[in-house]
Order: structure tokens, then C-alpha cells, then sequence
């Protein structure tokens, strides 16, 4: 569903993303992989408009979004929940809820994925009224990724889900991504986590140093012995 | 008694110090420009009330909303044509632009209004209400009254309904409500809209008190940046309270000490806050950074 084709993306005279090419099937769980500086986050931001690319071509459906603003690859349906999950702190969960469904292609569904995320994450409708960020790592997290499905994607990107969270919540979080796939979202998982994200993923892209490394079939890439030696450590 | 009357008399034009302030504020806290020409909006809209008068004999409260009109109109193009397309710049360059139209509206307006003082006759300039001993000023009730009635307007604006979260979002967590869809550009204009449009009130509401000349703008800008340190950069709240306070400081100072002084005596609370408690007295102990608006 979503194509980049020879993407480059400087910040200033630095180049972040050179050549990048990869392509995300409908319906799938794919991971965007690589250590810390790969250049994954200035990816998903050149997806979401948020950075302007210099070259290449970004295609959802094969209509070209690169040339779009932020606002209007949203009513596309590529919603990105941020690194650091970037909520509105000092606002309550329901009100971070409610601007997740800011967009238009949101409110019409509002009410249905107001219930569809408050059943995900009960704990959420709990404490609709509390500030989001007076709430623990985990419960942010949660609220980042109900902020991102009340804007009713069809693709999902989460970057950093398990950042600074206890293993055992990723895993929750991790079994709460697969119900949202089932409901027919794509999702791209955006990790320097590369065992937990391939047990996952269908298909998987490894970057490094703002070029892509190594791509294909999960199942096959945790069996690869370069992305062993220099992600896994064996 | 006349202390009273006259700290009476500064809270009350404090209210317009507020809506002038409220609007420096919001302006800072979404699109984070601070505005020199702030004062000069205050200039103009003040020659457009006269303008009204003049012309069309139209009474300053009349034309109240045709002034905020054009000051709206007046913020958003402002915003649209000069200061959007210098947003990613460093913060000095922003800082020459604002700063740089300000001299360039008063020199505009030296030239072609002249720097005469010009003010408007109106049947109740002069009326006061007695309550008591104390006779309390109509148009400075008028201007008080309105300023609450505005603030109160505007808070519920920006806390219950969408769009008001939105500029919220956008001044606390900008790249969040881009990845949500918002049009942060035209929050922006939205935001320097009404922010002008709260200075087209307060030009409004000072005409029938005050007389308007090319540099007036100068003096109100000053109070308007003591009454934002004071209150808190970003806070709506804090820049209400603060213009309040700043009236009846002036008041005090007029009494205690000499009008004369009442700048010097700002200076003085401008640097104490700065020294005591930069974030301004009623913000959480945060910049607007991280609250955003309050
Ligand atoms: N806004 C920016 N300005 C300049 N350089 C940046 C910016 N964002 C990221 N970079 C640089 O681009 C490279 C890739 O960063 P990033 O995309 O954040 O990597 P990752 O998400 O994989 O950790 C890094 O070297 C980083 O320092
Ligand atoms: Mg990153």
C-alpha cells in the first residue's frame, strides 16, 4: 500500500536518508529496524510530511503524497504516534482522545473508535479525566496509540514503542497491536528492539546509516547472520 | 477615600491592559513570535475607531466589533504574509521583523496622520456612577466589564470547544498535533487573528478615555510585556490577572510616588520577577514550552 522509492532527505547539509526504497503490504505488521541514529525516525516523518524529502517518490496507493502537508497525509490515513509519545500533557486523556479524531476522515467515526479504544485499553476510560502526563510510561503509551487510532488510520506507524517501558508491558502492548492489525489497520513498527519486533512483523526493513541494509521475510531476517552479529550480538 | 477611588479607577483601566496583554500572550504561547508591532495594532486600531467616529459618526462602543474585525483581518494577514514565511528562521531574525514593522507603522502613521492627539466627544466621556462617596468612571466600568466579559468568552473558547484545543495542542505540543491532523499554519493565523482582534476590544474601549497619536502604541507595549513576564509567558490566565495588577500598580505609583515614575516602577517589577520567579507568578513553574496555554 505504501511505496518510498529512492528517497533522500537531508537536514541541511547532512544527508539522514540516502536512496531509500521499500514497500509495505496492506493488512501486514511490518518492522522498520535499525540502531539509534539509523535514520528510522527521519523515515517515518518524511512519510508523515513532517520532513520534507529532496528526491524519490513516497506513494500511498500509488497516489503521490511526498508534496502533501502533514494535515492532509492524516486525512489519507498514515497516522504516526511520535517517539517519546509526545502527548498533550497537561490535557486529559479524553481531550488527547478527542484531538486524535481532529481530522475529518476521524469524526464520522468518532464514537465507534472512542469504544473500540477505551475496550482495547479499559484502564484509559478509568482515567479519562486525568492529565496524560501525570500517567505512567505504560498508560502514555497507551494513550499515544488510542490518540493514534481515534484519527482512524489505515496505516499505522508506532516509533519507539518500547522505549523506557518494563518488558512485560511491551509484550501487552505488543498482543494489543495484533488485535488492531486483525481489525484490518497495517501497521509499521518503528524499533531499535529487533527480536520482539521480527517475532511479530511479516516483513522487516533493517537501516543503517540512513540506507537500507537488509529487508525481506521476518522469519528469514532472524535467521540472517549480518543482522545476528550486528543487532542480536551472536 | 480618594485612595480608593483611585486604585478603583487602576484596576479598572487594568482590564484593558489584559485584553491587550491576553492577546501579546496568545500570540506567544501558539506561534511563538514575540510581537513588537503589538502596540502599533493598538495605534491602528484606535485610528480606525476614530476613522468610524469621524466619518460615519459612528460612538467607539458602536464600532467596538467593526474594529476587531479589521484587527483580526489585520493579525491574520500580518501572520500570513510576514510572518509565516519567516518561521524557521533564527529567533532574531523574527525578532527584526516584528520589531522593524513597529517602527515602520509609527513612522507611517507620523507621516501621513501627523502626531497630533486626536480623540472623539462622546455624551458620557465624563459620567461616573456613585456608589457611595466613590464616583466610578462609565467608560472605565465599560472597558472593565467588557475586558471580563471577553477573557471569560475566551477561556471557554479555548477549553471547550475543538478548535480551542487545537490552538492549545498546537502551542503545547506542536509536531503531536501536526501527526494529528491539525492545519498548524492556520492555527497560527486563527491565533494571531484574535489576538489582534483582543487589541481592536482594547483600542476600542480606550478610545472615549484616551486620545490617539502615532507613538501611543509605545507605552502600552511596555506594560504589555511587564504584565507577560509577570503573569507567565503563555499564560491567559496569568496575563489577565497580571493586566489588573499592572493598573493598580500604576494607580499606587500615581499616588504613593509621582505618575512620572509609573514606567520606572514597571522596569523595577519587569526585573524582580525575572530575578524571583522567571516563570511569572501564576504559571506552574514551567515556560510555555511545555504548558502551552493555561
Ligand atoms: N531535526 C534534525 N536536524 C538535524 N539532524 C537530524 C534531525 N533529526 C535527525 N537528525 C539526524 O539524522 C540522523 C538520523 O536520525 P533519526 O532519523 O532520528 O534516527 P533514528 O530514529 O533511527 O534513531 C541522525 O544522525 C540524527 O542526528
Ligand atoms: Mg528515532
Amino acid at each position: 500500500m505504501l511505496k518510498l522509492q529512492n528517497v533522500n532527505l537531508f537536514y541541511g547539509e547532512i544527508q539522514a536518508l540516502w536512496d531509500l526504497s521499500f514497500e509495505i503490504k496492506e493488512g501486514q505488521i511490518a518492522a522498520l529496524l535499525g540502531a539509534n541514529a539509523a535514520g528510522k525516525s527521519s523515515a517515518i516523518n518524511a512519510i508523515s510530511g513532517i520532513e520534507k524529502i529532496s528526491s524519490g517518490e513516497i506513494t500511498l496507493f500509488d497516489k503521490e503524497i511526498h508534496k502533501m502537508s502533514p494535515h492532509e497525509i492524516v486525512e489519507e490515513g498514515i497516522i504516526q504516534v511520535p517517539e517519546g509519545r509526545k502527548l498533550f500533557n497537561y490535557m486529559p486523556i479524553q481531550e488527547n482522545l478527542e484531538l486524535g479524531a481532529y481530522s475529518k476522515r476521524a469524526k464520522k467515526d468518532f464514537k465507534k473508535n472512542l469504544r473500540f479504544v477505551y475496550d482495547l485499553f479499559p484502564i484509559l476510560e478509568e482515567r479519562k479525566s486525568q492529565m496524560a502526563g501525570d500517567l505512567s510510561g505504560g498508560q502514555q503509551q497507551m494513550v499515544a496509540i488510542a490518540r493514534g487510532l481515534m484519527a482512524n488510520p489505515k496505516l499505522l506507524i508506532i516509533d519507539e514503542l518500547s522505549l523506557g517501558l518494563a518488558p512485560i508491558l511491551v509484550q501487552q502492548l505488543i498482543k494489543d497491536l495484533i488485535n488492531i492489525r486483525n481489525t484490518g489497520i497495517t501497521i509499521l513498527l518503528v524499533e531499535q528492539n529487533v527480536q520482539q519486533s521480527l517475532a511479530i512483523a511479516s516483513d522487516a526493513y533493517v537501516l543503517e546509516n540512513g540506507r537500507l541494509a537488509l529487508s525481506g521475510n521476518a522469519t528469514e531476517l532472524i535467521n540472517d547472520p549480518h543482522l545476528k552479529k550486528a543487532y542480536l550480538g551472536m | 477615600m480618594t485612595i480608593v477611588q483611585t486604585l478603583i479607577s487602576g484596576i479598572l483601566l487594568g482590564g484593558i491592559y489584559s485584553l491587550i496583554s491576553m492577546g501579546l500572550n496568545l500570540i506567544l504561547g501558539v506561534v511563538r513570535i514575540v510581537n513588537f508591532a503589538h502596540g502599533e495594532l493598538l495605534m491602528i486600531a484606535m485610528y480606525i475607531s476614530f476613522l468610524f467616529y469621524t466619518t460615519m459618526g459612528l460612538d467607539p462602543y458602536v464600532s467596538a466589533i467593526l474594529v476587531i474585525i479589521c484587527l483580526f483581518l489585520l493579525g491574520v494577514l500580518t501572520q500570513r504574509f510576514m510572518i509565516q514565511p519567516i518561521l524557521d528562521t533564527p529567533a532574531s531574525t523574527k525578532i527584526f521583523a516584528t520589531l522593524g514593522l513597529s517602527i515602520a507603522l509609527q513612522n507611517l502613521a507620523l507621516m501621513t496622520l501627523s502626531a497630533n492627539h486626536l480623540s472623539v466627544k462622546t455624551s458620557y466621556q465624563t459620567s461616573v456612577i456613585n456608589i457611595g462617596e466613590l464616583a466610578v468612571s462609565i467608560p472605565r466600568l465599560v472597558a472593565f466589564g467588557a475586558a471580563v466579559g471577553v477573557a471569560v468568552v475566551l477561556y471557554l473558547f479555548l477549553q471547550k470547544t475543538l478548535t480551542g484545543k487545537a490552538i492549545r495542542a498546537v502551542a503545547m505540543q506542536k509536531q503531536a498535533a501536526f501527526l494529528m491532523g491539525i492545519n498548524v499554519k492556520r492555527i497560527y493565523l486563527l491565533a494571531f487573528g484574535i489576538g489582534s482582534g483582543l487589541v481592536g476590544l482594547a483600542g476600542a474601549l480606550l478610545m472615549p478615555i484616551y486620545s490617539v497619536y502615532p507613538t501611543i502604541g509605545a507605552s502600552f507595549i511596555l506594560i504589555a510585556f511587564v504584565v507577560v513576564v509577570l503573569g507567565g509567558m503563555g499564560s491567559m490566565f496569568g496575563a489577565f490577572f497580571g493586566g489588573l495588577i499592572i493598573g493598580l500598580v500604576e494607580a499606587l505609583s500615581g499616588v504613593i510616588f509621582d505618575p512620572g515614575l509609573k514606567e520606572a516602577i514597571y522596569f523595577v517589577i519587569f526585573i524582580m520577577v525575572l530575578l524571583v520567579r522567571p516563570s511569572g507568578i501564576f504559571s506552574l513553574g514551567k515556560g510555555a514550552e511545555e504548558v502551552g496555554l493555561k
